[in-house]
């Protein structure tokens, strides 16, 4: 992305935004401010960029709607409603384009309404406010661009037609519906971690967090789901190319950007002084830890663990209960790390990381049948290439040394033969 | 001001939670009155009941002189269906959401919340 297209891009949410709160309407302030940004891109490169391009864009785009409003059909029933429901736009008045603080976070709020489904909160959100195209947002998504313009519409006629309110919401309120905007924040990170070609989403998702953690700075799991990104995103380097796993205990950890972990790191402890930590900060906390280890042996496990106990506390799932377990196999050993896996069998029965899991702590109790049966069943149960791949080379390698330790036991008689590979693995949360 | 359908769903057949003793049934009714006065209060009541099951209810169908054509029952057979309403007046969803909480509550049924697109008093005082 050249400055041009960024520049436009971080003045997009800011005008839409702005337009939308004038004119009450998504659609209109849309239009309007895509209009603008193709008269900049007409303009600029002949008579030089203006002094103050937000402002121009916002200006030139409200100027834009006042023309569709006044020639527009549908747009003076909009100018009749808006002055009927007491809008700012008066019959003659120009609204004033100023933007206030509070735009932005009115569309994130209106984006990411609980009314409607996580793929149309998702869609809206990169497009008005992260301000991809609609087809970036097809692409990243993996549906044609018909698709994803018909899902944008559909959630724009479901906030016209429900009256989705523009605003902030209340105290009452706030706590749920900022919990919604996070969800969405993490879950277009994670589309983006699972598969390098979809990588620029990773950091439209980290834009957008710094943005609303910008908005509203005393929320700490704002901070918490930043934090959490940047640890996530400093740590990425180590992890191979496309196709491969590394391991986070096998990880070479100076190809960590350390610039990425102390900015984390420092949110992390600047909201730690908080009585109830939100599930969010806690996983950035343990995140913290890992990437204050020098080595995986001088990983602060005891420490992890209190801030597992206390995740678990907020957030009783399987999954934070399987990582825990994981890292009781680090403190107490991997036989008390198992029987806490073999507890949750039934809940993540479906899951490649429970058998992963269970695979490495039978590996270390010197179990290879046991271990290359794990990994055989979490290898069928792998989305990503790279995972099936991974675990279907750890299936063989266990295979190869059960195959070996019945050897060794026929020759010899001896169970004792039987030795712990050397090269403890653990298939870790944060791998 | 806008208008917001809150259809109050039953379940046919035994539910959970549903006042089944006569003081449980007071109660019940307590609650509901309390919320509809507070509805009152707000200026957001503008109409709403109890409905009698669907096997008191009559579909007619479409067309004309022999076509059409009366039947009994309700018109989709299913195992969940109204068994009220609420018409309230709302600035928005999110207050048209805050009330369904609230009958949700006091009700112990699964609300739906439609918008209204136009009412025929709307449509008459626009002159359309």
């Amino acid at each position: 992305m050249d400055d041009v297209e960024r520049a436009f891009r971080d003045g997009h949410g800011q005008a839409v935004a702005t337009l939308t709160r004038l004119f009450g309407d998504l659609t209109l302030a849309e239009d309007a401010v895509q209009e603008a940004f193709a008269t900049a891109t007409a303009r600029w490169p002949r008579d030089g960029v203006p002094e103050h391009p937000a402002g121009w864009i916002v200006t030139t785009a409200r100027n834009r709607a006042i023309d569709v409003l006044r020639r527009d059909r549908r747009g003076r029933e909009l100018a009749e409603q808006a002055a009927a429901e007491r809008l700012r736009l008066e019959p003659g008045a120009v609204p004033e384009a100023t933007p206030l603080p509070d735009d932005q976070l009115r569309l994130i709020f209106t984006c990411c309404h609980p009314a409607l489904r996580v793929e149309q909160q998702v869609a809206l959100t990169l497009r008005l406010v992260a301000g991809l195209t609609p087809g970036e947002v097809a692409a990243a998504f993996l549906v044609s661009e018909d698709t994803m313009a018909k899902r944008l519409v559909r959630a724009k006629y479901r906030i016209r037609a429900a009256k989705i309110p523009y605003r902030v919401p209340d105290a009452a309120d706030l706590p749920g519906r900022l919990r919604a905007v996070l969800s969405v924040l993490y879950l277009i990170y994670n589309t983006g971690a699972d598969d390098h070609a979809r990588r620029d989403l990773r950091a439209e998702a980290v834009w957008l967090t710094r943005l609303l953690a910008n908005l509203v700075p005393d929320e700490p799991e704002v901070t918490g789901l930043l934090a959490l990104m940047l640890l996530n995103e400093a740590r990425i380097p180590a992890r191979g190319e496309q196709g491969q796993v590394v391991l986070l205990m096998n990880q070479d950890r100076s190809l960590w950007d350390h610039s990425l972990i102390a900015e984390g790191q420092a949110l992390v402890l600047a909201s730690m002084r908080r009585r109830q930590l939100g599930p969010f900060l806690l996983q950035a906390a343990i995140q913290a830890l890992h990437c204050a280890a020098p080595s995986h042996e001088e990983t602060d496990w005891a420490a992890i663990m209190r801030f597992y106990d206390r995740l678990l506390a907020v957030m009783p799932t399987p999954v934070v209960a399987m990582n825990r377990a994981i890292a009781v196999a680090e403190t107490d050993g991997p036989e008390a790390g198992l029987v806490l896996l073999d507890q949750l069998a039934d809940d993540l029965d479906r899951y490649h990381l429970l058998h992963a899991s269970r695979g490495a702590m039978l590996e270390r109790l010197g179990r290879p049948d046991e271990a290359a049966a794990a990994y055989e069943r979490a290898a069928t149960l792998a989305r990503t290439d790279a995972d099936v791949s991974f675990l279907a080379q750890r299936h063989r390698e266990l295979t190869a040394a059960a195959e070996r330790a019945h050897g060794a036991y026929e020759e010899s008689a001896s169970p004792g033969a039987v030795k712990p590979s050397k090269k403890r693995r653990a298939c870790s949360s944060a791998g | 001001m806008n208008q917001y359908l809150l259809s109050v769903y039953e379940v046919a057949g035994d539910v959970a939670g549903a006042p089944s003793t006569p003081e449980e049934m007071a109660a019940f009714m307590g609650r509901i009155i309390a919320l509809e006065e507070e509805m009152d209060r707000a200026g957001a009541f503008a109409f709403g009941g109890a409905l009698d099951g669907p096997e008191a209810a009559t579909v007619v169908r479409g067309g004309t002189g022999l076509d059409k054509v009366t039947t009994d029952g309700p018109f989709v057979e299913a195992k969940e269906h109204i068994g009220g309403f609420y018409i309230l007046n709302a600035e928005n969803l999110d207050e048209a959401l805050a009330w369904a909480a609230k009958v949700v509550e006091a009700t112990n049924h699964d609300i739906e919340v439609r918008p209204f697109r136009a009412t025929g008093r709307v449509a008459a005082d626009a002159g359309h």
